[in-house]
C-alpha cells in the first residue's frame, strides 16, 4: 500500500463517517452527550482538506498529518484519542514509501497502544479500545498465519465490528457513558461503533483499489 | 426544536461575535475562539485560562475580566475545546508568573488540556492545571469517569481569580483552587432536556411527571428519575446528596444555578428552601449567588453548589471582580 491508498482509506473514512454522522450521534445520545457523529465528520471533512491542500507523500505522513487535524479540530475525548491513534500509527511506518502488512499491523499495534496510554482503557471498559484491540489481534493472527491481504483486512474489519457489537452488553467504565452506570448497558459504546467504521473503510477501499 | 440561531454550524462563532460586540473589555478572536482580558497579558501576574464546551453561558467567557479569568475557550456546544486553542490562550495571557489552567473533569477536556498543557511546556511557559470534581451524583469514582465538574467551578475561578489578582505566585494560586475545589459539592436537577443545535433533537427524554435527579451539565443522567415533587421536596433531595458527602456547617457560600431555562422566580423559591433546610442543620448561607451562571442549553431546572468558607476564602470571595457575568467592588 503506497501514499495514495492511505489517502483513499481517509477519504472513504470521511465519507462513511459523514453518513453514519447522525446515527453515531444518536449512539451518543443514548449513553452520552450526543456529538460523537457531529465532530468526527467535522473532523474527518478537515482531514480531507488538509490532504488536498499539501498532499503527503508517505503513507506515515498521511497518517501523521490525519491525527493532527483531528486533535486540531475534533475536541472531546475522540479528538486526542483518535488524533494519537493516527499519529503513532503514522511514526511507526515511518518514511518508507510502500506499506507491508507486517508494517501495517505494527502501525495499529502502536496506535492501540497510544489509545490505551492516554485513555487508560482496558478491553471490556466499554470504549474504542473494544474494537480497535480485538481488531488489531486478529490481523496480527491472520498475518501470522499466511492470510492474503484481502482476509487479513476482512478478519480485522469483521473483529472491529464483532468488538463494536460486543460492548452492547457492556457496562461503561471510563468516559462520560460511565456515569450512567449499568444503564449504560444495552447501548453500543459510539467510540467503538465509530472505530469499526474506520477499520471498515480500511478494508473496502483497498478491496475496491485493488 | 426552536431555536435563535441562524445555523446550527456556525452558533459558537455567531455567539462570540455578539459576546465580542458586547463587551469591549475583552478581546475575542472569534476564528480561534479565544476569549481574553482586552488588556493582557498582566506582567507578572499568575494567569488563569479555563475553557470547556460551549452551552454553558456564561460560564466560562462570561467570567473574564478583573478578579476572575485571564481567557477563556469554547469549544463546539456540549464538546471540549482542542488544544490549539488552549495554546493560544496560554500564549496571549503569560505574564511571565505562569498560568494556571482550570479543568472541569470530563475526559475530552482532560485529555486536551493536557496536551495544551505539554504544548505550553516546550514553549517554556509553566503551567499547572487544577480539575474540578465537586459533582455528588457520580457515586462510584472508581468505576466511573470520576466526579464530574460543575458549579465548584465557578467558586475557584472567582476565588482562585482573586487572589492572583493580588500578586500570589502559582503554587499558591494553585493551592486555593484546589482548597475550593474540596470544599465545595453540587447536585443538579433536570426537569426538561436540551437540544445540542447540531442535533436538532433533545439529548434525552423526561415525561411530563418525572425528573433526573442528579443530572449533568451535558444532559448526561445523574443517579435516577424520579416523580415531580414541589420545589420544597427537589431541594431538601438535592441538599440531603450533598449533606451524606460533605456534612454542612458553618459558614457558606452558595449557588442556586438555573439550567438556562428556568425563570428567576422559581430559582429563588428554590433558594429560600435551600436557607430553610441550611439553617435546620445549624449551617449559615454567609455569601450567595441565584441565577444563571453554569447552563445547559434551554434545560430547565436548577443545581445547588455549596462551599465551606474559611475567612480567608471570604475575603476573597468578596474582593473586587469585574467580568460581564460576575461584577462587584471595583
Amino acid at each position: 500500500m503506497d501514499a495514495e491508498a492511505f489517502r483513499t482509506w481517509i477519504v472513504a473514512v470521511a465519507r462513511v463517517i459523514d453518513e453514519q454522522r447522525d446515527h453515531l450521534t444518536q449512539l451518543d445520545a443514548a449513553i452520552g452527550d450526543a456529538d460523537h457523529g457531529i465532530n468526527l465528520a467535522r473532523g474527518f471533512t478537515a482531514v480531507v482538506s488538509a490532504l488536498e491542500t499539501d498532499p503527503p507523500a508517505t503513507p506515515g505522513a498521511v497518517l501523521t498529518l490525519t491525527g493532527s487535524t483531528l486533535i486540531s479540530k475534533v475536541g472531546g475525548a475522540s479528538g486526542p484519542l483518535y488524533g494519537v491513534a493516527f499519529r503513532r500509527a503514522g511514526k511507526s511506518l515511518g518514511d518508507a514509501a510502500e506499506v507491508d502488512l507486517a508494517a501495517l499491523g505494527e502501525a495499529l499495534e502502536a496506535a492501540l497502544a497510544g489509545v490505551q496510554q492516554l485513555g487508560a482503557a482496558r478491553e471490556g471498559d466499554k470504549t474504542m479500545v473494544d474494537a480497535l484491540a480485538p481488531a488489531t489481534a486478529a490481523f496480527s493472527k491472520a498475518i501470522t498465519e499466511g492470510a492474503s491481504q484481502a482476509d487479513a483486512l476482512s478478519a480485522l474489519a469483521e473483529a472491529a465490528r464483532a468488538g463494536a457489537a460486543a460492548t452492547i452488553s457492556m457496562q461503561a467504565l471510563k468516559g462520560r457513558a460511565s456515569y450512567l452506570g449499568p444503564r449504560s448497558v444495552g447501548h453500543e459504546d459510539p467510540g467503538a461503533a465509530s472505530t469499526a467504521l474506520i477499520l471498515g473503510a480500511l478494508r473496502d477501499s483497498v478491496l475496491a483499489g485493488r | 426544536m426552536k431555536k435563535l440561531i441562524n445555523s446550527p454550524d456556525s452558533v459558537v462563532t455567531d455567539a462570540l461575535a455578539g459576546v465580542a460586540a458586547a463587551h469591549p473589555s475583552l478581546a475575542v478572536d472569534v476564528e480561534a475562539k479565544v476569549i481574553t482580558r482586552a488588556d493582557s497579558p498582566q506582567a507578572g501576574k499568575v494567569a488563569l485560562v479555563s475553557g470547556g464546551g460551549s452551552g454553558h453561558e456564561p460560564l466560562h467567557g462570561g467570567f473574564v475580566g478583573y478578579g476572575m479569568l485571564d481567557a477563556a475557550c469554547p469549544g463546539e456546544v456540549f464538546t471540549s475545546p482542542v488544544p490549539d486553542q488552549m495554546l493560544a490562550a496560554t500564549r496571549a495571557v503569560d505574564g511571565g508568573a505562569g498560568v494556571l489552567h482550570i479543568v472541569k473533569n470530563y475526559t475530552g477536556d482532560v485529555l486536551n488540556f493536557q496536551m495544551a498543557a505539554e504544548l505550553a511546556g516546550d514553549e517554556g511557559i509553566e503551567v499547572v492545571s487544577v480539575v474540578t470534581n465537586d459533582d455528588v451524583a457520580v457515586q462510584d469514582s472508581l468505576y466511573t469517569a470520576g466526579r464530574r465538574g460543575v458549579g465548584g467551578t465557578v467558586f475557584v475561578e472567582k476565588i482562585a481569580g482573586a487572589l492572583a489578582e493580588q500578586g500570589a505566585g502559582l503554587d499558591k494560586v494553585a493551592d486555593v483552587a484546589r482548597e475550593v475545589n474540596e470544599r465545595s459539592r453540587s447536585l443538579g436537577v433536570a426537569l426538561t432536556s436540551c437540544a445540542v443545535p447540531a442535533a436538532g433533537q433533545p439529548t434525552f427524554e423526561l415525561t411530563e411527571s418525572e425528573i433526573e435527579m442528579g443530572i449533568g451539565i451535558h444532559g448526561e443522567p445523574g443517579r435516577f428519575r424520579v416523580p415531580m415533587s414541589t420545589a420544597r421536596e427537589l431541594s431538601a433531595a438535592a441538599l440531603d446528596a450533598i449533606h451524606a458527602d460533605l456534612p454542612l456547617s458553618g459558614d457558606l457560600l452558595v449557588m442556586v444555578n438555573g439550567m438556562g431555562g428556568t425563570p428567576l422566580l422559581e430559582l429563588y423559591v428554590v433558594f429560600n428552601e435551600v436557607r430553610r433546610y441550611l439553617e435546620g442543620k445549624g449551617a449559615r448561607i454567609a455569601r450567595n449567588l441565584v441565577g444563571n451562571y453554569i447552563t445547559s442549553l434551554e434545560m430547565q431546572g436548577f443545581s445547588v453548589t455549596v462551599c465551606q468558607l474559611t475567612d480567608t476564602l471570604t475575603r476573597l470571595w468578596d474582593a473586587p471582580v469585574d467580568t460581564p457575568a460576575l461584577r462587584w467592588g471595583r
